[in-house]
């Protein structure tokens, strides 16, 4: 058929060079952000350095990193208990805020039900929150579990209500007429939709999830980066109080990359549509 | 003369005090292909609506091979909504399949079913590509694929090319009529394209605007298959200007 053979000219161009194409610009893009960083740290170091400032108040970058380097093993060690805590608290979060947004799609009682009590769990402050979840749950996981997923399953929530709301109705209508039911409705329709949403929420809450986690551990705990920020504090040791802020910075843009990773390889579509490369 | 594969008898639908459906009649026999032609906003995708189920009718019956619609232990249908609506993260293949899937048929099955009807479909080699790859011709091609391999009585197409440029538009009725001439389905098709009413159907109704009911039912006796000069036949043309007429009605032209 010509109209075919017409249409396949329009066909996206191969994979491989949009690929490098886009790489490259990726790099490009990110360019200013490092330029800036890096010159924050040496703006930093030079003030440190000549300035004559207490190494207590404000250590220079370089002593961060070193102190950091020789505090190494337990640094690690605590950094894996912080991000036990994170993962844990955040696989919780998922599976509530999922639950929740589910719950509040089903019926508009349950919405208006539901959506008070769960904005007015985000104007709880977290600083008075923690010692007491801490109180009534102890010094281990469960704490840092609930306080993780009390600051990040909101965002998800709410993206994902959104999501489903966006699903088109004339395409909720063509499965009702193939005789699906209501659940099948929701799953291949609404769920779908809300994805690209979901992982627009998902973006924005793991931001949360390391400080939580701090934030539960600093309240009480008997390990993670909260504790080991508490006790370095505690010996006037700024220096190693930074390089567990470091840590738990780049711990947080770990689990970002991953957040973005996710997305690429399990909602390929979306790039696809906004003229994106061709699938496999 | 037989009893006809679909009959609507009488149905009324208002939403609210707006009355959008009043007594309306319509028939399809067997492999007859029958357009619906009315004003938009008149009530034509409601009916479809009220076909598929998503919308409750106030008063009045559908019959399917004289049965009432309510006693069929399956939907009869296929429909193709107005918009294509393939689903963007599902690829062709896997939206083809779609319907199938609902009613329970694997997979497999399904895809083996859809196969060979792909080049049919204008539609081989993007199979594995997303909706959002394709031109408008060939979603469009897709949708209605999707619909025809549900193998269900009764085709309901609301406006499929309503959508599309006029030429994309024309090349799509004529393959739509070749397809037909192969496999005789019975379509049901909505449309405000006088033209592609004439050029496809055997019979058209002309719908009055709101509350819709039939003001005029017309036979297309014109040979098949149809080609570009169909269309210059001057039988086409009267048939043409008589529709025109009735949609028009009485209403003033504009000054
Ligand atoms: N679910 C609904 N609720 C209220 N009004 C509706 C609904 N569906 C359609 N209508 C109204 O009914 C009228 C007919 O709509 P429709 O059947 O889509 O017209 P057509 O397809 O002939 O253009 C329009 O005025 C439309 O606004
Ligand atoms: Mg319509």
């Amino acid at each position: 058929m010509t109209v075919t053979a017409v249409e396949a000219q329009r066909a996206p161009a191969g994979r491989g060079r949009a690929r490098a194409r886009s790489a490259r610009r990726q790099a490009v893009l990110a360019l200013p952000a490092v330029g800036v960083v890096a010159l924050l740290l040496a703006g930093w170091q030079l003030y440190a350095d000549l300035g004559d400032v207490d190494v207590t108040i404000l250590p220079s970058p370089s002593r961060v990193v070193s102190a950091g380097w020789d505090a190494r093993d337990v640094l690690w060690a605590n950094t894996l208990a912080t991000l036990r805590a994170t993962l844990l608290g955040f696989a919780f979060s998922l599976t509530v805020g999922f639950a929740l947004s589910v719950l509040i799609d089903l019926s508009g009682i349950l919405r208006r039900a539901l959506m008070p009590p769960l904005i007015i769990s985000q104007t709880l402050p977290i600083i008075a929150i923690a010692p007491l979840v801490v109180i009534w749950f102890g010094f281990g996981l469960t704490p840092k579990i609930l306080l993780v997923a009390l600051v990040t399953f909101f965002a998800i929530t709410v993206a994902l209500v959104q999501g489903y709301q966006a699903a088109e109705p004339e395409a909720e209508q063509l499965l009702r007429s193939m005789g699906a039911s209501r659940l099948r409705v929701f799953r291949m329709v609404r769920l779908p939709t809300a994805m690209p949403y979901f992982f627009a929420g998902l973006r924005i809450s793991i931001t949360y999830a390391v400080v939580g986690a701090i934030f539960a551990e600093y309240a009480g705990a008997t390990e993670g980066l909260g504790i080991f920020m508490q006790n370095a504090k505690n010996a006037f040791r700024t220096d190693l109080v930074l390089a567990a802020v470091f840590v738990s910075a780049t711990l947080t843009l770990a689990l970002f990359a991953v957040t973005i990773l996710a997305e690429r390889l399990l909602i390929p579509w979306t790039r696809v549509a906004r003229g994106g490369e061709r699938p496999a | 003369m037989s009893v006809p594969r679909l009959e609507i008898r009488g149905l009324s639908k208002s939403f609210g005090d707006l009355e959008v459906l009043r007594d309306l009649r319509l028939r399809a026999d067997r492999g007859e292909f029958v357009s619906i032609l009315g004003p938009s906003g008149s009530g034509k995708s409601t009916t479809f609506s009220i076909l598929t189920g998503a919308v409750a009718a106030d008063g009045g019956e559908v019959l399917v091979d004289g049965r009432p619609l309510e006693q069929a232990d399956h939907a009869p249908f296929a429909f193709m909504p107005q918009k294509d609506v393939l689903l963007p993260w599902r690829r062709i293949e896997a939206n083809l399949t779609l319907g199938l899937e609902v009613q329970g048929v694997s997979k497999a099955e399904a895809r083996r079913r859809v196969r060979p009807l792909v080049a049919r479909f204008g539609l081989a080699g993007f199979e594995r590509h997303y909706p959002a790859q394709l031109s408008g011709g060939m979603r469009q091609r897709a949708a209605l694929l999707r619909t025809v391999v549900q193998e269900r009585e009764v085709l309901l197409l609301d406006e499929p090319f309503g959508a599309l440029d006029a030429l994309t538009r024309t090349e799509m009725q004529r393959w739509l009529e070749a397809m037909w001439e192969r496999d005789r389905w019975t379509v049901l098709l909505i449309t405000h394209d006088v033209r592609e009413a004439v050029f496809l159907s055997d019979r058209i109704y002309v719908l009055s605007p709101r509350p819709a009911t039939v003001i005029r039912e017309v036979e297309v006796p014109l040979p098949r298959p149809r080609t570009l000069e169909t269309l210059a036949d001057p039988r086409a043309a009267r048939i043409e200007a008589e529709l025109l007429e009735s949609l028009l009605g009485d209403r003033a032209p504009a000054a």
